[in-house]
């Protein structure tokens, strides 16, 4: 851990009054790219130059305040080109929505078909985004831990209003809150629309009138489960019952709905089980939307989140199997932040345990495919190709159909074919094969080529030159020119972070 | 496609036409010779719906607890089809019938694990580790199978079809996986002499990676020519519709002729029917239909080897016997095995039924788990694999060593 060291350093300069001297001269290339590594989607050319010169502990500083980073204004120019992007819930059901029977008659084919091409620039619009941030965004571990969070609240964008929500769901739910309070993130995921549509909440219903309760416990289990406490959190499938009658009448708001025509999703006190509940050991008070609020508090502050949130974080940060110790501290300091992530994660970053953890995790498809266009700095026009490559690795963007969403750990990416293909994508890549140059949206005022120049290796040795291991050296050293990109973004040094 | 004479001939006779291409080792000739036993495991994650799969149509129980999502009894629009006198089959999978009526298609109902976990994701973990209610165990059961099956042992006996590594298969014996449909045999970079030269250099070493191309090299290496003579031979027949189907016979194909592949394993997902999940028609049976056709269609890709195969269809739990209040069924516990294939002993629905009265159920909602699975995969492997009992206690740590009733399930 190097701010000790890099404390001292800074304090003889100071006596020395060398103001010119840099503060960082300490850190290794090894540590430059951990940072990047972990904190980012990979090093670039660019952001390896400047945490070289700046230093890992400044970097690890200003990504923990993304708003003060400024975006590239290519990255701007990019995401305000999308027609659908920044859409309210609202506007996007009423402009891209499934279409509905009208007095009756139900909608031709022709114009389901219809809508369905327009639902599906919406999804396309998402996945752009998502992967023009990862790819050009300096707030890089916004990015990272937006990808995080999507997955431990996963949602699947397989069809009707998830698939025209998934985007808008990332944006409004996850994004503010990615380096926030938990608790924040979790009332915004569990009060948005696509969430208690894809966990069935939405059905979820209590019936006063009629005695017949309609309950469905897939929402209140899953947010037990996989949200909060863990599987391991100590709740029973009495509690997974009493917590879904406590979300009945968390549901999307119908269409057209006079009541709240603002609001995609609303508390329908009509559905709602007024009945007394004890929770988890606790009596709450029957009083409708507040003890849905109540129950998600007792929730977020549970000792056993704290220990589930700490273990995944240190498991996507640290190592697949994190010691007991770090998630410990981790736990501990998320209970005494009331669930602060950014001052958890400043934690993490100062631990013995994240330094020594150089090239531990192995990569997931996402993070390989990423972070060979960030290193490779070949533009991006075209997402498709890339976002074929993710699902050729099983891994489609905002395709994960079960709520756990993606793991990071070895065991779920590592197969012998995942090996083959990733070679396979990182040849066709350092080719220049693949045409993500391409100008599919007619976008761009100068045409560009369909595909790229192939990846000048030169380019990644000024990155990777003085990581990688010796056997990686001495096979691309003796390689012809034409292979070497391909060799170092195929390599086993290339699939660890 | 349904396994007849005829059909089944049809097979045969194509694959037979390929035998003018390189084989490499004569496997039709092992296979005509009476070829290795084959076990393909099939995984509906999510929580297939036993009870509107292998529908108790005798009992009252059934049709009052699920007014709008039962299946009617056999001999009504949309009934069952006929199994027993208290089973009936759910009426998508009518391409089973026949399998069924040859004898070649049985189900062990009330089965399932012994761990009353509701979690899809930890079930499913219990299920693939064969270690109920211990998640720490580092294996998984089918390699651990693979590891005490006599014989050599090689890249390509076990195969897993999709990118991934399912948790049932990863462990210390190499397994392969693979991804099939139309571009499955298409050449890689790894497949040029030079670069895969390059490559097998920098993948020289001992950790889990370097692991994992040795096995991805020897499997492209050694299934590269099954898959691409398959391709052939699909392309000279119309292929099946569903994707399911087709990668079906394309691996009952793959698996005829190539002895050498002892274990498969296929996970299909959307089985978690909480909302609308439908009856004789809707949600679950636009999911059973292409699941039957492509199992009859993996008994016509397997050909002659079908009558050495077991195939097992599972789940991590069943569902609810209660219809919930959006016409769907939540996680329960006891659900129906299936197990198909020449080696099998069926046209009955084996395990002890504990019937569907309240008090009969389990937490007074799941039908009842009255057949450890572990205890039913035994009662398969220890027959069709040739496996003694201390290889079976290590495939399944812990287990019960057999379940009443299941001593004959396999053909003789």
């Amino acid at each position: 851990m190097p701010s000790q060291s890099r404390g001292i350093l800074a304090a003889v300069c100071l006596l020395l009054l060398l103001p010119a001297l840099p503060a960082n001269a300490v850190d290794s290339d090894q540590q430059v790219l951990h940072v990047l590594n972990r904190l980012a989607f990979g090093p670039t050319a660019d952001d390896f130059n400047y945490v070289k010169v700046v230093g890992v502990e400044r970097y690890i500083a200003e990504q923990l305040d993304p708003a003060n980073i400024t975006e590239p204004i290519e990255l701007r120019y990019r995401l305000a080109q999308l027609a659908t992007f920044g859409l309210g819930a609202v506007e996007l059901r009423q402009l891209y929505g499934p279409l509905r029977p009208v007095a009756g008659v139900k909608p031709a084919l022709d114009d389901i078909r219809e809508e369905q091409q327009r639902a599906s620039l919406v999804l396309r619009e998402a996945a752009q985004a998502r992967m023009w941030r990862a790819v050009l965004s300096r707030r890089q571990l916004e990015q990272v831990m937006v990808n995080f969070w999507f997955n431990h609240f996963n949602i699947f964008a397989g069809e009707g209003l998830e698939r025209i929500w998934i985007g808008n769901y990332e944006e409004q739910a996850i994004r503010p809150y990615a380096l926030g309070r938990f608790r924040d993130l979790l009332f915004a995921v569990a009060k948005h629309p696509a969430m208690l549509v894809y966990l069935d909440n939405t059905q979820n219903t209590a019936s006063a009138r009629t005695g017949a309760d309609r309950l469905n416990e897939n929402f209140a289990r899953e947010v037990m489960e996989l949200h909060t406490l863990g599987a391991e959190g100590g709740y029973t499938q009495v509690d997974v019952e009493t917590l879904a009658r406590v979300f009945t009448g968390w549901r999307v708001n119908p269409l057209d709905s006079n009541a709240f025509p603002e609001v995609a999703a609303v508390f329908e006190g009509a559905r709602h089980d007024y009945g007394p509940k004890l929770f988890l050991g606790r009596q709450l008070k029957a009083r409708g939307k507040a003890e849905g609020e109540e129950a998600l508090d007792i929730l977020a502050a549970s000792p056993a989140t704290a220990h589930h949130i700490a273990f995944e974080l240190a498991q996507y940060f640290v190592a697949d199997t994190p010691t007991p110790d770090l998630v410990d501290r981790l736990a501990a300091r998320f209970l005494a932040t009331g669930g602060d992530i950014r001052l958890v994660l400043k934690t993490l970053f100062d631990s013995a345990e994240f330094w020594a953890s150089t090239g531990q995790k192995y990569k997931t498809p996402y993070e390989f495919v990423v972070s060979a266009v960030r290193a490779a700095g070949v533009p991006v026009n075209n997402v498709r190709p890339l976002l074929g490559w993710m699902s050729r690795l099983g891994m489609p963007l905002y395709g994960c159909e079960t709520p756990d969403g993606y793991k990071s750990t070895t065991d779920a990416w590592l197969s012998p074919d995942a090996t083959m293909q990733r070679i396979a994508f990182a040849a066709a890549f350092a080719r220049g094969a693949l045409p993500v140059t391409k100008d599919v949206e007619d976008r761009l005022a100068a045409p560009a080529p369909d595909r790229p120049s192939p990846v000048d290796p030169k380019r990644l040795e000024a990155i990777f030159g003085s990581t990688l291991t010796t056997g990686t050296r001495a096979v691309v050293d003796a390689a012809p020119a034409g292979e070497r990109a391909a060799l170092i973004l195929g390599s086993p040094d290339f699939m660890r972070r | 496609m349904a396994i007849n004479p005829m059909s089944r001939r049809r097979v045969v006779a194509a694959a037979a036409g390929a035998l003018v291409l390189p084989l490499g080792r004569g496997a039709w000739a092992a296979a005509a010779e009476g070829g290795p036993q084959r076990l393909i495991v099939i995984l509906l994650r999510g929580a297939v719906d036993g009870l509107n799969v292998v529908i108790p149509c005798a009992e009252p129980a059934y049709y009052a607890a699920r007014p709008t999502i039962a299946i009617a009894r056999p001999g009504t629009a949309g009934g069952a089809l006929p199994l027993d006198d208290h089973f009936g089959l759910h009426p998508a999978l009518a391409s089973l019938l026949p399998l069924w009526r040859d004898g070649r298609l049985g189900f062990i109902h009330a089965a399932g694990s012994p761990d009353p976990n509701r979690s899809h994701f930890e079930a499913q973990r219990y299920l693939e580790n064969g270690t109920p209610g211990c998640s720490t165990t580092p294996d998984g059961w089918m390699n651990r199978l693979l590891q005490v099956l006599p014989g050599p042992r090689g890249p390509t006996d076990a195969i897993s079809v999709g990118p991934t590594l399912p948790r049932i298969l990863t462990g210390k014996a190499p397994v392969a996986n693979l991804r099939l449909g139309a571009g499955a045999a298409e050449p890689l970079p790894v497949d040029r002499p030079e670069l895969a030269a390059a490559f097998d250099r920098l993948y020289a070493g001992a950790s889990a990676l370097d692991d994992a191309y040795r096995e991805g090299r020897s499997a492209r290496t050694e299934l590269i020519g099954d898959l691409a003579r398959e391709q052939e031979i699909a392309d000279g027949g119309a292929p099946p519709p569903a994707s399911f189907a087709r990668s079906a016979m394309q691996l009952g194909r793959l698996i005829a002729g190539d002895p050498r592949i002892r274990l498969a394993f296929v996970a299909l997902g959307g089985w978690d029917t909480h909302v609308d999940q439908g009856g004789a028609t809707g949600w679950l049976a636009n999911r059973l239909r292409p699941l039957g056709d492509g199992l009859a269609a993996l008994a016509g890709g397997l050909g002659g080897v079908w009558r050495d195969t077991v195939v097992v269809v599972f789940s991590e739990f069943g569902r609810t016997v209660h219809e919930n209040g959006d016409r769907g069924t939540d996680h329960g516990h006891g659900n129906a095995i299936w197990l198909a294939g020449g080696a099998v002993r069926g046209g009955r629905v084996y395990g002890a039924w504990p019937g569907l009265a309240p008090r009969q159920l389990y937490q007074r909602r799941d039908l009842a788990v009255t057949t450890d699975f572990r205890a039913a995969m035994s009662a398969i492997l220890g027959p069709h694999m040739g496996l003694a009992e201390h290889q079976l206690a290590a495939v399944f740590p812990g287990a019960p060593a057999s379940a009443a009733g299941l001593d004959r399930l396999l053909a003789t």
